[in-house]
């Protein structure tokens, strides 16, 4: 009986900040299209800045995608928590019943849909800027639907772990960067091999499993991070 | 009663009046072994077939890369071991592994740039190894920033401590995944299991050196570690009876 009522309870508390926060994102669209923005001006700032041969571009192209889609996704993390905390509806979350790892999680849902899925989709507009060779496009689309999915979980902690400092926005990039490696890696080489007319199978895969232990670690790393870091 | 020690050892004080007749063996021992090593890698060991004199630096390159990462986990467990414990040394130790450990880090880089010059013709190769200590450059950087961006000390202790283990379960998988992205490097030439691809005469030396960076690494560590107790501990009275005491050394 009891159990019945805890799971309802832990889940109608996912569903509520899931709700909340997608609400308080989509009413505010100026802060939800910043990432955009940012991604078309930073990608169109390469072919300024090493000339707009198509030959040159197209090779670039997937990995200055995914350096930028990571980069977006980074400068967009510093607000996952920090409203909530200096309004204090961060400490109402932490003294919940809930439990804390699906609050978590559910903001961290909210803030892949709000920025990783849109990026995603601006990637392809932005492959054509770039010349990206056609084969490339699917395996672009994919490697950053799954790979965003993993920024959003792994920045999570850092997000948390910076929250509590006031201007935590640089030293955020300079903590998530080196955890990003393993995913722009497997990211780049995915539109590499589909470029290339190769099976992706295994960068798929790589990229399954990096986001699996991303989904069981990461929010309870997260929720960790901010019991001590809001203290 | 078992625990006893356990506990004893999270005590500051404890620590550092205890460790206090280790540091003269240390340094005597890292030092006799450092010279040792040293002069017989770079001196008495044969030149190498392939690469002549500048296989040397291998004797300073490989024990700094042994450490760089040993000392990376010896970092994260103490911090690890702070989190679960609810110690306040632990994080001393921590706190102090990490300059030692990106020092050693750099070290690494440095001598396998300096050595990359002449067998490879380039400062500067993106591969698989160099790329990987790069990297853990970075994640030493992440938590001695982290650490010091906390106004409030135990915080921050706490945060980088939950850094430095999100960094263990990271450190395997970027491993792997530069291993598998570029490969250049020579394959590992010391095997525990099975014939060493090294002439002994070369790897005596360097076995000896690797011991030698340990001791040495113990040595900082201890040095670095005691320093941290007396600057979080300086309110203390124990520690105001020790300045005292030096104070009154010098005086007589």
């Amino acid at each position: 009986m009891t159990t019945d009522l805890q799971t309802i309870s832990s889940f109608s508390g996912f569903k509520a900040t899931f709700r909340r926060d997608l609400l308080l994102a989509l009413r505010q669209r100026g802060e939800l299209l910043n990432p955009l923005v940012f991604f078309l001006i930073a990608v169109s700032l390469i072919p300024l800045g090493v000339g707009p041969q198509s030959q040159l571009l197209s090779v670039l192209a997937p990995g200055v995608l995914w350096v930028m889609a990571l980069l977006a996704t980074l400068l967009s993390l510093d607000g996952l928590f920090r409203s909530d905390f200096e309004d204090g509806s961060l400490e109402q979350m932490l003294i919940a019943p809930q439990p804390l790892y699906l609050t978590v999680l559910a903001k961290i849902v909210v803030h892949w849909l709000t920025t990783g899925l849109p990026l995603m989709l601006l990637a392809p507009l932005l492959g054509l800027m770039l010349s990206l060779p056609t084969p490339g496009f699917v395996p672009l689309c994919l490697s950053l639907f799954i790979g965003t999915a993993c920024m959003s979980l792994v920045g999570a902690v850092g997000a948390a772990l910076t929250t509590g400092i006031g201007r935590g926005g640089l030293l955020l990039s300079l903590i998530v960067m080196p955890f990003y490696i393993p995913v722009l890696i497997f990211g780049t080489s995915l539109v590499q091999y589909g470029i290339n007319g190769s099976p992706y199978t295994v960068q798929v895969a790589m990229l399954g499993a990096l986001l699996a232990l991303s989904i069981v670690l990461a929010p309870l790393a997260a929720a960790g991070a901010l019991r001590i870091s809001t203290q | 009663m078992a625990w006893q020690w356990f506990h004893r050892l999270g005590s500051p004080r404890w620590f550092y009046e205890k460790s206090t007749p280790w540091l003269p063996w240390l340094a005597a021992i890292a030092i006799v072994l450092l010279l040792v090593g040293g002069i017989w890698g770079l001196a008495y060991a044969p030149v190498d077939a392939k690469q002549g004199n500048s296989y040397r630096i291998i004797y300073i390159h490989v024990p700094a890369a042994f450490l760089a990462q040993g000392g990376y986990f010896i970092m994260a467990i103490s911090g690890a071991v702070g989190l679960i414990w609810k110690m306040k040394l632990p994080y001393m130790v921590m706190k102090s592994a990490a300059p030692v450990g990106a020092a050693l880090t750099f070290l690494a880089l440095v001598t396998g740039s300096i050595w990359g010059k002449p067998t490879w013709g380039t400062w500067w190769e993106w591969d698989a190894r160099i790329t990987f200590m790069l990297i853990l450059l970075f994640l030493y950087f992440g938590i001695m920033a982290l650490q010091q961006a906390f106004t409030n000390r135990d915080t921050g202790d706490k945060a980088s401590a939950i850094l430095a283990l999100a960094g263990t379960v990271n450190i395997p998988i970027i491993q792997k995944s530069v291993d598998w992205w570029y490969t250049l490097h020579q394959p590992a030439t010391i095997k525990f299991v099975g014939k060493s691809s090294i002439d002994p005469s070369m790897l005596y030396p360097l076995l000896l050196m690797v011991i030698a960076f340990y001791v040495f690494y113990l040595w900082v560590l201890l040095l670095n570690t005691r320093a941290e107790i007396l600057r979080r501990e300086s309110r203390t009275r124990w520690v105001g009876e020790l300045v005292e005491q030096k104070a009154g050394v010098k005086s007589l």
